[in-house]
């Protein structure tokens, strides 16, 4: 029997560390083996112990804590029943079952520590294959036939960069990870680099191979210290094996690959920048052309991709473009992973072919909204997408269908959000993110982000003015046509998104000064119903600032001039007397 | 408050460091994260010392040293207090987090309390998004905070240091 304890970075916050040490103990003696995994994705059932027989599942455990130790150790001892209230139920089982997994096919299975375990799968087999059965032509001949895109939110042809890196001239070229998954809210790669280091190193390599890189580089999150710490052991157990270094597998193809941790800029996730930023320069975009395929990394041919194009590349190679090309729609081939987050029931890691709904991924797999409240909106793409409203929850998953609503793919932030999210609140959320972020080089970006930021905050306020709309209007349009790089040219979308599904939350806080999510304070005023109130005396003791008075048992009364809006009241109120309006 | 600037750093502490990334351009970065890790915040005589060792100007040193987040230039407190201020966080009522930890602590993001213990810093995202809201203090964890709960974390290290 084989116990295996979830250890992504979400289930080691959730407590799998102590969990994992108290199993230790537990189980001294048993015969059973402990071993630890990556992430599985289920990340709202955090600490996850599955336990195996052979190959096979046959037990997995959620919301395990250290406590739960005695009773896995008499289930390992032969007490069948012995761990059935912290057994997984049906429905939870349903949330990996809906899904379609080709980047995460390892993820929450292998023990990401120890490259054997990848190998007995079907690691390396694919640079094998492409080592000894094709040319560079030929690997990126079978991209081009998958279909695969740019899973870093642009969505551009893969092989097409390819191609064009390995037609540069000049012999120095270089393949660049990019690791930096700035988009808060956004978990996706991540939780590939801690859980299948190997198929991320496997997927570059065939991609150096294909461009005739000798030189491959991750940059990574700086923020992401488990996944630097488990890419560098795989990279040392790789060159062990021979499969990065000189002569890989005994052929003439050789590949050096190092890690640089980025410093924390949002805007490094722009190829050009991160390109600055490997150089040890600010990361500040470069004007294109030329592209980095041409003068990227040290002014020489260069490619970049994030971590789930590479994670897709050696299933493609040992099941066939055509296999990937089978999945998704017309015009996106393949599966996406999303992280699914907010006020969602069931959040985590979900990886779904393309075509599927909005809906069958909120509802079906995420299991729909917290304390079954009202779905108000979903955020796509973090500061460079959108929010979608309910009324086109139809919306297929797919690059065209996402961008005609005004949001996009993006790198996989999903984040769901009820009737009680500001909408205004959120974009303001999300200019104050990309305001601080520009890098400064471009006028409209630098000033008009501010500009706009400026607006936002004194609408949340109450002091918003006829005309904002409008003036945000034009900003987003100058902001849009004057940035020179992505984060610029996308910034406005969270603010177009929300003026145009929204509107009428703008106009509520403008005109009537009224938030109608009641969540900007500003807006807020408290009551109390006197023919609720008891004169229980427990709002007026938990008022930080003094505002309620009253007698003990007749109704109290607050002072809209000394109350700060905290919501204390609110939320100590068993009567239900204290009203927000 | 004796000024940062005025005083003195050890500067053989990163001579290693020096030697070994000096002679490799491009490495300014990795330069100022190994020096940050030794100091635990970046002295200004220090960034002066780098500049000069691998032959660039203070100015383009300090402009690096300035761009990126990870980069501090003055020192922090016992306990760093990185609150998630993304996407999920801010769904989930991070805002209501930092006021409680405003409160208990009498600081604002960026700031250190008097007696050097706590610093609070808002981050992006620390991608525990499905514990959130979450703050990270000297690199443990915790997740679904609400404001009493941060805030009896907090009266917790507080009072373990007083016993301490």
């Amino acid at each position: 029997m084989r116990i295996v304890v979830g250890e992504g970075s979400c289930g080691i916050a959730a407590g799998a560390a102590g969990v994992y040490s108290a199993l230790e103990s537990a189980l001294a003696g048993s015969g059973a083996e402990l071993s630890v995994t990556g992430c599985i994705g289920m990340c709202y059932l955090e600490p996850i112990v599955d336990i195996y027989e052979g190959d096979a599942l046959i037990k997995r455990l959620v919301k395990v804590s250290s406590a739960d130790a005695e009773k896995i150790r008499r289930f390992a001892d032969g007490d069948r029943e012995a761990v059935e209230d912290i057994t997984i139920s049906p429905e939870d089982s349903g949330f990996l079952e809906k899904q379609t997994r080709i980047a995460l096919r390892h993820c929450g299975i292998i023990n990401p520590e120890k490259i054997d375990d990848y190998i007995s799968g079907d690691g390396y087999r694919a640079l094998g294959k492409v080592l000894a059965e094709m040319s560079p032509e030929d690997v990126i001949e079978e991209i081009k036939s998958s279909g695969l895109a740019g899973r870093g939110g642009a969505g551009f042809p893969t092989w097409f960069k390819w191609n064009a890196a390995r037609m540069a001239e000049g012999e120095e070229k270089y393949l660049i990870c990019n690791a930096d998954e700035g988009d808060p809210g956004a978990f996706m790669d991540r939780a590939v680099i801690e859980s299948d280091p190997h198929n991320l190193i496997e997927g570059m390599l065939i991609a150096a191979y294909a461009i005739g890189a000798r030189e491959a580089i991750v940059y990574v999150r700086a923020e992401y210290p488990l996944a630097i710490k488990r890419l560098s052991e795989a990279i040392r157990q790789a060159e062990d094996r021979g499969y990065i270094g000189d002569n890989i597998l005994g052929t003439s193809f050789s590949c050096n690959m190092t890690i640089k941790a980025g410093a924390g800029a949002f805007v490094c996730g722009e190829e050009t920048a991160l390109i600055e930023s490997l150089q040890g320069q600010r990361g500040m975009p470069r004007l294109k052309p030329p592209f980095p395929a041409q003068s990227g990394y040290r002014y020489k041919p260069s490619n970049i991709n994030n971590v789930e194009t590479f994670a897709n590349v050696a299933w493609i190679i040992l099941n066939g473009g055509s296999a990937f090309a089978a999945m998704g729609t017309e015009n996106s081939k393949g599966t996406k992973v999303f992280a699914l987050t907010g006020k969602i029931k069931r959040g985590g890691l979900v990886e779904i072919p393309m075509g599927m709904t909005l809906r069958d991924v909120i509802f079906d797999i995420g299991g729909g909204i917290r304390n079954d409240a009202r779905f108000k909106s979903v955020q796509m793409g973090g500061p460079s997408g959108g929010c979608i409203p309910a009324e086109l929850l139809d919306t297929v998953i797919d690059y065209k269908a996402l961008a005609a609503t005004g949001a996009i793919m993006g790198s996989g932030g999903m984040v769901v959000m009820d009737e009680t999210t500001c909408m205004v609140g959120m974009a303001k959320f999300f200019l104050d993110f990309t305001a601080k972020e520009s890098c400064g080089k471009c006028v409209h970006c630098r000033i008009g982000t501010k500009r706009m930021l400026e607006i936002l905050d004194r609408i949340v306020k109450g002091d918003g003015r006829d005309g904002d709309i409008e003036l945000l209007e034009e900003l987003c349009r100058g902001v849009r046509d004057g940035a020179l790089c992505g984060l610029g040219q996308t910034a406005p979308n969270p603010v177009l998104t929300t003026l145009r599904y929204f509107r009428n939350e703008y106009e509520a806080h403008i005109k009537n000064k009224k938030c109608p999510a009641r969540s900007c304070t500003d807006l807020l005023t408290y009551t109390i119903d006197p023919e609720k109130c008891r004169g229980c005396t427990l709002c007026a003791r938990k008022c930080p600032v003094d505002a309620i008075c009253g007698s003990p048992k007749e109704a109290h009364v607050i002072d809209g001039e000394k109350c700060i809006r905290c919501g204390s009241c609110f939320n100590v109120c068993r009567f239900g007397a204290v009203k927000v309006d | 408050m004796d000024c940062c600037c005025q005083k003195k750093s050890d500067l053989s502490l990163i001579s290693g460091l020096l030697d070994k990334y000096a002679p490799i351009p491009g490495s300014l970065i990795t330069i100022l994260q190994g020096a940050q890790e030794i100091y635990g915040y970046l002295p200004v005589d220090v960034l002066y010392h780098i500049a000069d060792r691998i032959g660039e100007s203070p100015a383009k040193v300090m402009g690096v040293a300035t761009f990126y987040s990870q980069f501090r230039l003055k020192p922090i407190g016992k306990y760093l207090i990185m609150l998630c201020q993304g996407t999920a966080c801010h769904v989930n009522g991070s805002q209501r987090i930092e006021r409680a930890v405003s409160e208990e602590l009498g600081i604002a993001d960026g700031e250190t309390t008097d007696d050097g213990l706590f610093t609070l810093k808002n981050v992006a995202c620390l991608g525990c998004c499905s514990l959130s809201p979450v703050m990270m203090i000297n690199g443990e964890t915790y997740g679904r905070l609400t404001p009493d709960s941060a805030k009896k974390i907090l009266r917790d290290i507080i009072s373990l240091e007083k016993e301490g």
